[in-house]
């Protein structure tokens, strides 16, 4: 089931895409600026709004006494007394931070206005660096906490002291990972109304944020209202986000309150300079990985102490950076035991979230990066080391010492197709050439377990077991789906799957199409997320490549409801009975007798235009929907396991680079890629993700990176310093494969494949670095790796 | 991110121009690469802005006996391309480096040497070949070298009511070859560290003369002569070097030359000592790119 070109382009490639800051939902809307904080810490003494509620055109200015009047604080993941609302209200805590919203009739006039709100600071120390962070003498976040650190728990799984007791070896390793984003191409909008109704406040909230609906419910928290009052609803074109757009949801919350003072619709839309130092990013992490080894390199048991910063606030769905990756923290390797350390603290820095990856390229970059390292202390090839520790294919469903259960995979031949992609051995033998000479060459693979489908369970476990309330668990993955069929026989996929660009659309048409015999052109996919009428749940949105394993099972399921409403129909009008009918070629036939057939749409119409003709206990089912939840994801056990995720795909990445002598610059000479992302729906949209995640990974590993100065200011804040890889970066040799091991867990087979090599990629070319610099001592244990930080490097060895 | 509010006009002669430049507080805009950011991020706030675009003559790319006029309000994409300015082999080589294909087509080669980033190509262009700045105002008309022209990080010789009409660059005489180079981290970025570099032949009984122009190291483009070190790598390897055998030759006297020309802050992108790595091997390989085009015209053609 491959080759239908996308839905979705021509429509964005002719400047026809509908961003919501080109709609216009709510006529009447003003438009508001956010005055910021200038400052990494400080206390507000005091805030004068006045001048600017004169200023001209400002129809309301709101600050924190407003925010504290109406809002109450976001209700959060872990249990810690880090208040946090929209903006700051007693003390900002990064640059950034939200101090005032100004409304005016345009933006203009309302950055004129804001320019006039006044607020007396007074600055604090600030508190940036991880380490830093976790000490007792550093700057005190949090008011009414004992420290900066948000959440810290310990796991054992197995008998890790027993392991390294009797390891032969120990290998012990901290590296850190840093922080970057993902950059849209559209910042966050948020178009927000909030009006007095019959049951209290209704607000209406348009925005380009594409869940976790969890934030939903975390939204209607902060405003005081059920969820059902809160309706939200996401244009079909939401402009990018690669997760970064979760982070939108406090701002509906803002708006929704400018709304309230303004007494008409509110729209911000986020400018470039904004999103930078205060939207959102994948989290940095310092991290501690040790492993306990036998002779012959296997790995006995894992301990990992990670320690991520999660800037200001322990925004959610934070800590789930930590989490995501529970069950498969072991990755792609049969260890048996694991002893987990996990800590996010709060710094004076943005807060993070979701990046395409969450969580896995923080992890992988310390397993990857140590297996490198078990293979250096060994004396062992680096494919050689991964060889002896992949889990065996007879080992499948493998359940992993921290709960998750892969569910199908073959690891070692898909490590196997990348490096003979490359023509590994042969390149070995260049690079000793290479070496010979003078030349810099490495090569780095990584082989990672890639989780999709995510169980939101995962939550659960930043709360110690004996203050989870029982029976009042988080778990699951459910996906929901409408489909429908019209009179003239069309049938329509109504998607609440708010998609960033993945393809979605495209997809669904081509799977029903298939699935009800239909030419693709009688099927239609609409794009449509309103929570007051698109079938939705906590689970839903588009994140941790929920779509191609959840989604098309439901689908599928909606598919088969609806078919069976058309048989009833077409038997009514053949005469056949309905188990001897199938759909075929536009057609509802007869299985054993071609010929007799009736067509699809005007089975369709006779439910509805002649539903009286049906028998008497069939109800004319025109819509059908259908939810998929897999009874494998539980809530986590009351020893700490869980399933973290539904699927576990596979990503073997094998990157060859060399190093310019003079300007220290890291080339990428060839990229070998293996995913085994389960059944293939749609390879070109396949390849289309691992295209983008591998681009998005370049980012991390070369050029991005959200740096601060140490008082606490943002040092990347314009695109001058935050550098994105341009496609003149990203041009490379790439071997691109894939591999397919059907997923039993899921209709069709399918796992997710949209963050694949964002996980790996970093490693891997941190992986071939290090062993391009092998002889002169460098060690690598962070990114991003360019010219300033390679000098850096090669002139502090030598140095010493 | 929206510019506080400002009063524009758009004059149609030069005389206009300066007369609404007397005004107080008024900002010339052409291309506005540089300018509307800064506006748009309120980084700069002038009380008028004064379009020059619809002058006419601002508009002149011509040939001038032995000088290239470039004036206000000619665009770098045009320069690239015009058979004209190849008689100033130097810009040429300078122009694909400015930004983007999409930016030289607004951005005026006036503009970029009135704006005088330190980490800009073309005022260092204008630098090493020694071009003459055409400053007019309500009291006349002057001419400043460029030896006098940048006095510090975006700061130049032109006073508030001045416009800079047009620059001057020598034509190349048949005895120079010239080098270009710059280190960015991406494409069409800012250089960390970049060369432009003219040099002349020997001639009779004179040894080669050599001047580098280093940008993105100091809050000036800073002009060094560096004729001794090119005779001295010269005598190390002998008048008729391979481009990698001189290169060597100059790889020691480039350090040196780079240690005293770099004195700009590090920032996260590049320490001054990465600069200095950077500058001294862009030196040699441009210096001695330079002195066989200027010694081999017929084999060591300049690119494009």
């Amino acid at each position: 089931m491959t080759g239908l070109a996308r839905v979705e382009d021509a429509a964005l490639l002719t400047g026809q895409g509908r961003f919501l800051d080109d709609l216009d939902p709510l006529p009447g809307t003003l438009v508001a600026a956010v005055v910021r904080s200038p400052h990494p810490h400080a206390r507000i003494r005091a805030v004068d709004l006045e001048k600017a509620r004169r200023a001209p055109g400002v129809a309301a200015v709101i600050g924190p006494e407003e925010v504290l009047e109406t809002l109450r604080p976001f209700p959060l993941s872990v249990r810690t007394p880090h208040p946090y609302y929209p903006t700051a209200t007693d003390k900002t805590r990064f640059v950034g931070e939200p101090v005032a919203v100004v409304v005016a009739s345009d933006r203009y006039l309302a950055e004129d206005a804001a320019e006039l709100v006044e607020v007396d600071y007074e600055p604090l120390p600030a508190v940036v660096r991880t380490d830093a962070a976790l000490s007792p003498e550093a700057p005190l976040l949090h008011e009414g906490s004992d420290g900066n650190v948000a959440t810290d728990r310990t796991f054992t799984f197995g008998d890790v002291d027993g392991a390294f007791a009797g390891a032969r070896r120990v290998v012990s390793r901290r590296y850190s990972f840093p922080r970057y984003s993902s950059t849209p191409m559209e910042c966050y909008v948020v178009v927000a109304d909030w009006r007095e109704g019959p049951d209290g406040p209704e607000i209406t909230a348009h925005a380009n944020f594409h869940g976790p609906f969890s934030m939903a419910p975390v939204v209607a928290g902060a405003l005081g209202v059920p969820t059902s009052s809160l309706r939200l609803v996401v244009p079909a074109d939401i402009g990018g986000s690669f997760g970064i757009k979760s982070g939108v949801y406090p701002y509906i919350a803002l708006m929704a309150l400018a709304s309230k003072h303004a007494g008409r619709p509110v729209r911000w839309t986020e400018d470039r300079l904004e999103h930078l130092v205060a939207s959102s990013s994948g989290s940095d992490r310092l991290m501690e990985l040790e492993a306990a080894l036998d002779e012959d390199g296997r790995i006995q048991a894992l301990r990992v102490d990670l320690v991520d910063n999660v800037g200001a606030y322990l925004r959610p769905p934070e800590p789930s950076t930590l989490y995501r990756c529970f069950g498969n923290i072991t990755g792609a390797y049969a260890i048996e035991a694991v002893g987990i350390r996990a800590r996010a603290v709060v710094t004076n820095k943005s807060p993070t979230g979701l990046n395409r990856g969450f969580g896995g390229q923080q992890l992988y970059f310390g397993l990857e990066r140590l297996i490198d390292d078990i293979a250096a202390e060994h004396g062992l090839d680096p494919a050689e080391v991964r060889r002896r520790n992949l889990v065996p294919v007879t080992a499948f469903p493998y359940a992993t010492p921290s709960g998750g259960i892969y569910d199908s995979g073959d690891y070692q031949r898909a490590l196997e197709l990348a490096l003979d992609n490359v023509g590994y051995e042969r390149l070995r033998e260049e690079q000793r050439a290479a070496r010979a000479d003078g030349d810099w060459m490495g090569i780095g693979i990584a082989a990672v377990v890639d989780p999709s489908a995510t169980n939101i369970g995962y939550v659960g476990l930043a709360t110690p077991v004996a203050d989870r309330t029982a029976r009042r668990g988080k778990s699951g993955s459910t996906e929901h789906v409408r489909v429908s069929v019209d009179p003239q026989g069309v049938v329509t996929v109504l998607l609440g799957t708010v998609p960033q660009g993945q393809g979605h659309a495209t997809v669904a048409r081509d799977l029903v199409a298939a699935h009800l015999g239909l030419p693709v052109e009688q099927v239609r996919a609409r794009v449509e997320m309103d929570t007051a009428s698109t079938p939705w749940t906590i689970s839903s949105g588009s994140y941790s490549s929920r779509f191609a394993p959840l989604l098309t099972s439901a689908l599928l399921e909606a598919a088969d409801r609806l078919a069976a409403s058309v048989t009833v129909a077409a038997s009514v009008i053949l005469e056949v009975e309905a188990e001897r009918l199938e759909l075929a070629d536009g057609v509802v036939r007869v299985v054993d007798d071609h010929e007799r057939s009736v067509a699809f749409r005007h089975a369709a119409g006779l439910l509805h235009w002649d539903p009286g003709s049906l028998p008497d206990d069939v109800d004319a089912r025109v819509y059908e929907e259908a939810a998929f939840t897999p009874p494998q994801s539980k809530a986590a056990s009351r020893t700490d396991q869980i399933n973290s995720s539904l699927c576990y795909g596979f990503v073997a990445d094998v990157v060859v680079v060399r190093i310019d002598r003079e300007t220290l610059t890291v080339r990428i000479e060839h990229l070998s890629s293996v995913h085994d992302a389960g059944t293939i729906l749609n390879a070109q949209l396949l390849e289309g993700q691992v295209h983008g995640a591998i681009t998005q990974a370049l980012g991390g590993a070369l050029f991005e990176e959200m740096t601060y100065s140490d008082a606490g200011q943002p040092t990347a804040g314009t695109f001058m310093d935050y550098l994105c890889p341009t496609s003149a970066e990203s041009s490379f040799p790439l071997t691109s494969d894939h591999l397919q091991t059907p997923s039993p867990l899921t209709r069709l087979g399918a796992k997710g494949c949209g963050e694949g090599s964002s996980m790996s990629l970093p490693v891997a070319i941190a992986n071939a670095v290090a062993d391009a610099l092998r002889d002169e001592g460098v060690e690598i244990t962070s990114l991003p790796l360019h010219g300033n930080v390679l000098h850096e490097l090669l002139t502090t060895v030598k140095g010493t | 991110m929206k510019a506080a509010p400002f009063a524009y006009t758009r004059p149609g002669t030069v005389e206009e121009v300066v007369a609404d430049l007397a005004r107080e507080d008024a900002k010339v805009i052409a291309g506005g690469q540089s300018l509307v950011p800064v506006l748009a991020m309120r980084l700069g706030r002038p009380a008028l802005l004064v379009d020059v675009n619809a002058v006419p003559e601002l508009d002149a790319l011509t040939r001038d006996g032995d000088v290239v006029r470039v004036g206000a309000t000619v665009r770098q994409r045009r320069t690239e391309r015009s058979e004209l300015a190849a008689a100033v082999p130097l810009l040429r080589m300078a122009l694909p480096w400015v930004g983007h294909r999409e930016i030289r087509s607004r951005g005026t080669v006036c503009g970029s040497i009135a704006h005088a980033d330190p980490s800009a190509e073309l005022p260092a262009v204008a630098r090493c070949l020694g071009a003459t700045m055409v400053l007019t105002s309500t009291h006349g008309t002057r001419e400043v070298p460029a030896a006098d022209f940048f006095s510090g990080a975006m700061t130049t010789a032109v006073a508030a009511d001045e416009l800079l009409t047009q620059v001057a660059f020598p034509v190349a005489r048949r005895d120079e070859g010239f080098g270009f180079g710059e280190f960015a981290r991406r494409h069409g970025d800012f250089a960390l560290a970049g060369v432009a570099v003219r040099v002349r032949a020997p001639g009779h009984g004179d040894g080669p003369e050599a001047r580098v122009t280093c940008f993105g190291v100091s809050d000036v483009p800073v002009t060094a002569d560096v004729s001794a070190e090119l005779r001295a790598g010269l005598e190390a390897v002998g008048p008729a070097p391979s481009r990698g055998e001189l290169v060597s030759a100059l790889a020691g006297h480039a350090g040196d030359v780079a240690r005293a020309v770099v004195d700009t802050g590090g920032d996260s992108h590049a320490s001054p000592e990465y600069r200095r790595r950077l500058l001294s091997g862009l030196i040699a390989r441009e210096v001695a790119a330079a002195y066989l085009r200027a010694t081999r015209p017929e084999t060591e053609r300049s690119p494009r």
